[in-house]
């Protein structure tokens, strides 16, 4: 990456297979699935009847109850992740520092539970009913917000929401303020609750959701040839991110560095990427550029991966086009098959998982590939972990609109 | 029945967030329990459902403290 190097320091999140970081790992290195029937609202009517949800979160060790009353499960899940980094990276805010600090967490949908709750309120009882709370406690920049507020963050304050590449973005932009000078720590990542009413029949309409509603552990797929879309996922990650010179001075634990971010527009349809993925191509390429490294450098990717006919070929493809004769021997692995697509969320998780990789000299498995499908032909860790040397690892996002990003993460010795 | 000052105290402990041995009568939700502007309001919107009646907004802008809410009751709706 041109300018300062950027590292991560501390890390967060909540998912469908654990509520802290370490939980959510050792689920993923057993290929647990976190996907399951929905039992939050009547889904009789529903095509698909199940997702991958975060069930029984106690939000109780973040938020106090008037807190939490007043903002969308997005943020709350988004504020949790955010306290575990700040908790996790031991960083301490001063006068001195405050105003170099700042936050990117996006989430892609926000805070739909809330609209749709608001909507029947003004529907059934006029607009002098709808909460005071329903603007701030549902607007996607409010994870950014609310954190600075409680750490007295001073620093840029942003979130950028690109559907299911926001979490990627917020984390490649979040380093670029850094290593550009416009800040010297970030936190950074996505949220997402979309698991409602109104969110399962969008995506439902869309036809982007596995229906397999008698098997929800086995219906996230990844390159297997009877995938038959993705599973809506909610959670949050939240990494923070520090100018490598500073976070070494105060002794910080380093797990990781941002080596390398790329981005790229498919400008080909609103929903479906091209046959032979070029736009996720030239994201993963300019990673690689920005970070100077060879594509046989790169020792494990964290795919995007979402488990829909179209999304894995194209990635897959798109791999085999950007690492040529080194896709051989690369691990290509999906978390999304344990913890579904957390939208704007995925981006972040799953950067913490290909940390994790890195840490752990482990690429984490793709469940449920039972019989990978005709032209996926790569190493995509059926199954069960694989322990291996991983030197710099990838992770891929491409989202709605045509919108990608890649992010390379190396070991500091 | 509950009285109507146990009624307004019970209401604002739970939309502050408050102990309800906190809610002194003479307290002011703002300097003494904490509550911001949106607070008060969502305790306005809370105070109409409980007592089934629509408190009008320029009204609802006067009612800075507890005993405010409890005469404001009583005056209107006893």
């Amino acid at each position: 990456m041109i300018g300062r190097r950027v590292v991560v320091t501390g890390m967060g999140a909540v998912t469908s297979v654990g509520h802290t970081v370490e939980a959510s790992w050792d689920s993923i290195l057993a290929g647990k699935s976190g996907a399951a029937d929905i039992t939050a609202f009547d889904v009789s009517a529903y095509s698909t009847r199940f997702s991958a949800s975060v069930r029984d979160f106690d939000v109780s060790p973040y938020l106090s109850p008037k807190e939490a009353r007043k903002l969308d499960v997005f943020v709350q899940y988004g504020m949790a992740a955010g306290i575990q980094a700040m908790q996790d990276a031991g960083l301490e805010i001063s006068d001195a520092n405050a105003t170099r600090i700042g936050c990117a967490i996006g989430s892609g949908i926000g805070g739909i539970g809330q609209i749709e709750k608001n909507t029947e309120i003004v529907n059934s009882f006029g607009p002098r009913k709808i909460s005071p709370f329903f603007v701030p406690g549902s607007i996607i920049n409010m994870i950014s917000g609310n954190l600075s507020v409680k750490y007295g963050m001073q620093g840029p304050n942003l979130a950028i929401v690109t559907a299911c590449t926001t979490g990627t973005h917020n984390i490649g932009l979040g380093a670029r303020l850094i290593a550009q000078g416009d800040a010297d720590v970030m936190l950074v990542g996505g949220a997402e609750m979309a698991t409602t009413p109104v969110g399962l029949g969008g995506f439902a309409a869309a036809r982007a959701l596995s229906t397999r509603n008698d098997d929800p552990a086995a219906a996230s797929r990844p390159w297997d040839r009877d995938r038959d879309g993705f599973v809506l996922g909610d959670g949050a990650g939240v990494l923070l991110l520090e100018e490598f010179e500073s976070a070494k001075a105060r002794g910080a634990h380093i797990y990781a560095e941002v080596s390398g971010f790329g981005m790229s527009g498919d400008a080909y349809h609103m929903t479906l990427p091209p046959e032979d993925g070029r736009g996720a191509a030239r994201a993963m390429t300019n990673a690689l550029s920005d970070a100077g490294l060879a594509p046989d450098a790169i020792d494990y990717i964290n795919a995007h991966g979402t488990s829909t006919q179209a999304g894995d070929l194209a990635e897959s493809r798109a791999i085999e086009s950007v690492l040529g004769s080194a896709a051989q021997s690369v691990a290509v692995s999906s978390t999304k098959s344990m913890i579904g697509h957390l939208l704007g969320a995925a981006g972040a998780v799953e950067a913490i998982y290909t940390i994790l990789a890195l840490r752990d000299q482990v690429a984490p498995p793709t469940i449920n590939l039972d019989n990978a499908d005709e032209g996926c032909r790569l190493n995509y860790v059926p199954n069960t972990a694989q322990q291996r040397s991983i030197r710099h690892a990838l992770s891929n996002s491409f989202g709605f609109g045509g919108t990608n990003g890649s992010l390379v993460f190396s070991r500091v010795s | 029945m509950s009285s109507i000052e146990e009624r307004v105290k019970k209401i604002v402990a739970e939309q502050l967030g408050v102990k309800e041995d906190e809610v002194q009568t003479e307290a002011s939700f703002v300097e003494d329990l904490g509550a911001d502007s949106l607070d008060t309001v969502e305790l306005v919107m809370a105070l109409e459902e409980e007592f089934e009646t629509e408190i009008p907004d320029e009204e609802a802008e006067k009612i800075t403290t507890v005993k405010l809410a409890i005469d404001y009751i009583n005056a209107n709706l006893a």
